[in-house]
């Protein structure tokens, strides 16, 4: 499982003066599903681009399966599927024929082609509006559509470009558990959001990135524990005692911070729920409330970008 | 940089759903009834001309084509106005209505080159051209069968098949000229003006634009007869900068058989020459030979454009 598929050497975009990605290194595994994760004009879209060879790099080297898509486009394409952002479809033609077409265009044999589109729209449950005119679609259908183009042409690789911008949480669920399958049959999948919560809950690692820059990569919790300093995050509210001075002692706690309304919330490695509580009752105080989560990729997030502004700034 | 793999595969199906698309679009329905109007005007009223002369004639079904009736013109000179419009029809979105439709970084992602885009929507222009011209000109055969009540000479239908030749090179030349707009402006409305304006400037104004050139770069000097020759050389010269001047010089040397020359001729050369009498369909072939290469070279050189334009487009939508 440890093959690169994917790799980016001191990969550069530069618009005139502007520098859009700015020396990116990467690497990424087959069968990982991988998250670019950044707020707008951080250069996500611009990384894509240039991965798929639709895009030139101003500088730097790309590797697709071994190929590089400049001078293989051909090869790279045959096997990566793309979803832009902003995906469209021939309004006039149905979503069978549409299919049909981009399953011509990727070179799949006649005799095949109708089977697998018909079996790639019953994967994304949109069989039963195969005839209809794409232009009936809402976004959600469309973004299904488009996944199932990467079904039928059977990429090895998919590319999704903010696949759940513009989706109401329980379309973004069911896309999100479409891709997770994908990962599940062994398919690579790189995708790009500055929806945290959603890269959080399929994504195996993430680039977080800034100004063009991947500042961190890891798994979630790996940057987590990086920025956070902790990895889970523990609500404490007690009554009679000085929670903060009494748990702050305890080994593995990275940081206690007084909430509002009189609760305190620690930092932590690891589930240190029995000893902070064992902590609080030896210190005379009464436990009213305790409650453990592990840090969302938000708080990671903000975290991260705020300290990179302050940095900046000083 | 070297690349891997055949430019052009994947471009007949680009093709085929290009042709298939207009086929099937209320545009194209639009333009090629306005053309089938005008032609059928145009023959109309040739007939109620042509019935006068019938039996002095050798080539009676040509006149079909070329005859007017005050006020309507020639079926000739209607399709010398109306080949453009129908071309823009099919091309002035080819290109930028990908991106409009946000359907370009998805098609491009698949295995083919973006030669073979640009070549499938400009040899899918060329299917429907092909057949619909093919279908109007057995359309007005058939008319004039059936009015006229004989049919046309081996000759007359070897001269139609070479004039529905050109007229197909001029329709490509402003195909590649809209599919070039295309590619060059985002906007779809902006491009159809701009093919718009182009066509009108051709269509209507080049005449009076290439007079008034010729006065400015060759100016006649009353004494000096050399100088008449020069303006007028000037000026066919400038003349055939317009497509438009090239396909009615094809039209009227290949469909008016007396035709002798395109351009200028001194009254020497007419020596020996009976006048009116008309020249064997090979000479006519000779005659229109630089016409006819001209407009393949223009569109080549307007698709060549394109293609430049596009190659270094980044694909972003
Ligand atoms: N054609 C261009 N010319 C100049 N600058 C550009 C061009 N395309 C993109 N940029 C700049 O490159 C930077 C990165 O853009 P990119 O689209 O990659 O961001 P992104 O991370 O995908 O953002 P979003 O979340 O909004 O999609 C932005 O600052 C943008 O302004
Ligand atoms: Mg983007």
């Amino acid at each position: 499982m440890s093959d690169i598929v994917i790799e980016a050497r001191g990969l550069t975009k530069r618009y005139g003066g502007t520098i859009a990605v700015d020396g990116l290194d990467l690497n990424i595994e087959a069968g990982e599903v991988f998250g670019l994760l950044g707020p707008n004009g951080s250069g996500k879209t611009t990384t894509i681009l240039m991965l798929l060879g639709l895009t030139e790099p101003s500088s730097g080297t790309v590797s697709v399966l071994g190929h590089n898509p400049l001078r293989e486009p051909l090869m790279v394409k045959r096997e990566v599927g793309y979803l832009p952002d902003a995906i469209g479809f021939y309004d006039q033609l149905t979503a069978r024929e549409n299919l049909r077409y981009t399953a011509k265009l990727s070179g799949i044999p006649a005799a095949e082609r109708e089977k697998r589109i018909g079996e790639a729209l019953q994967r994304v449950r949109l069989a039963h509006v195969a005839d209809r005119r794409v232009k009936t679609f809402s976004r959600g259908m469309r973004q299904r559509l488009g996944l199932a183009e990467l079904v039928a042409k059977g990429s090895r690789i998919a590319i999704l470009d903010e696949p759940t911008s513009g989706l109401d949480p329980q379309s973004t669920q069911e896309l999100l558990e479409l891709i997770a399958s994908f990962a599940g049959e062994g398919m690579t999948v790189l995708l790009s959001s500055h929806l945290l919560a959603m890269v959080q809950s399929v994504c195996d690692r993430v680039a977080l990135f800034r100004d063009g820059k991947a500042g961190l990569i890891g798994t979630v919790p790996e940057i987590a524990g990086k920025v956070l300093g902790g990895v889970y995050v523990i609500d404490v509210e007690a009554e009679g005692a000085d929670a903060k001075s009494a748990v702050s002692g305890i080994e593995g706690v990275r940081g206690v911070t007084p909430r509002k309304g009189g609760g305190i919330q620690i930092d932590a490695d690891r589930d240190l729920r029995g000893e902070v509580a064992a902590a609080i009752v030896a210190a005379g105080g009464r436990l009213k409330g305790l409650s453990m989560s592990q840090s969302s990729l938000d708080d990671v997030y903000v975290r991260y970008f705020r300290t990179q502004e302050m940095a900046d700034a000083a | 940089m070297q690349r891997k793999g055949s430019a052009l595969s994947g471009m007949s199906t680009i093709a085929w759903k290009e042709a298939a698309d207009h086929f099937s679009s209320a545009r194209f329905h639009f333009v090629m009834l306005l053309v089938l109007l005008t032609a059928f005007g145009g023959v109309y009223g040739a007939i109620g001309e042509i019935k006068n002369t019938i039996g002095q004639d050798p080539f009676l079904f040509l006149r079909l084509l070329t005859t007017s009736k005050q006020p309507v013109p020639s079926f000739v000179a209607f399709l010398g106005f109306m080949l453009p419009l129908v071309s823009i029809a099919l091309a002035f979105d080819g290109i930028n209505g990908e991106y409009g439709r946000r359907t370009m970084s998805r098609i491009l992602s698949q295995p083919i080159y973006r030669d073979a885009l640009l070549f499938g929507k400009f040899v899918g222009g060329m299917i429907v051209l092909t057949i619909s011209l093919l279908t109007l000109w057995l359309l007005v055969t058939g008319l004039g069968i059936l009015t006229l009540g004989l049919p046309p000479s081996g000759e007359e239908i070897a001269r139609g098949l070479c004039f529905l030749v050109a007229c197909l090179a001029y329709a490509g030349v402003w195909l590649a000229l809209s599919l070039f707009l295309s590619t060059v402006f985002r906007q779809a409305a902006t491009s159809a003006l701009a093919a718009l304006a182009l066509w009108l400037v051709f269509s209507i104004f080049w005449g009076m634009i290439a007079h008034a050139l010729t006065a400015a770069l060759a100016p006649i000097d009353p004494t000096d007869p050399m100088t008449l020759v020069n303006a007028v050389e000037w000026q066919t010269g400038l003349a055939r900068l317009s497509p438009n001047t090239l396909f009615s010089e094809t039209a009227s040397a290949l469909l008016n058989p007396q035709t002798r020359s395109l351009g200028l001729v001194f009254i020497n050369q007419l020596e020996g020459a009976i006048p009116g009498a008309p020249l064997p369909f090979s000479q006519s072939a000779l005659l229109v030979w630089p016409q006819l290469s001209g407009m393949v070279a223009a569109m080549l050189l307007i698709f060549t454009a394109a293609y430049v334009t596009f190659q270094r487009q980044e694909v972003r939508a």
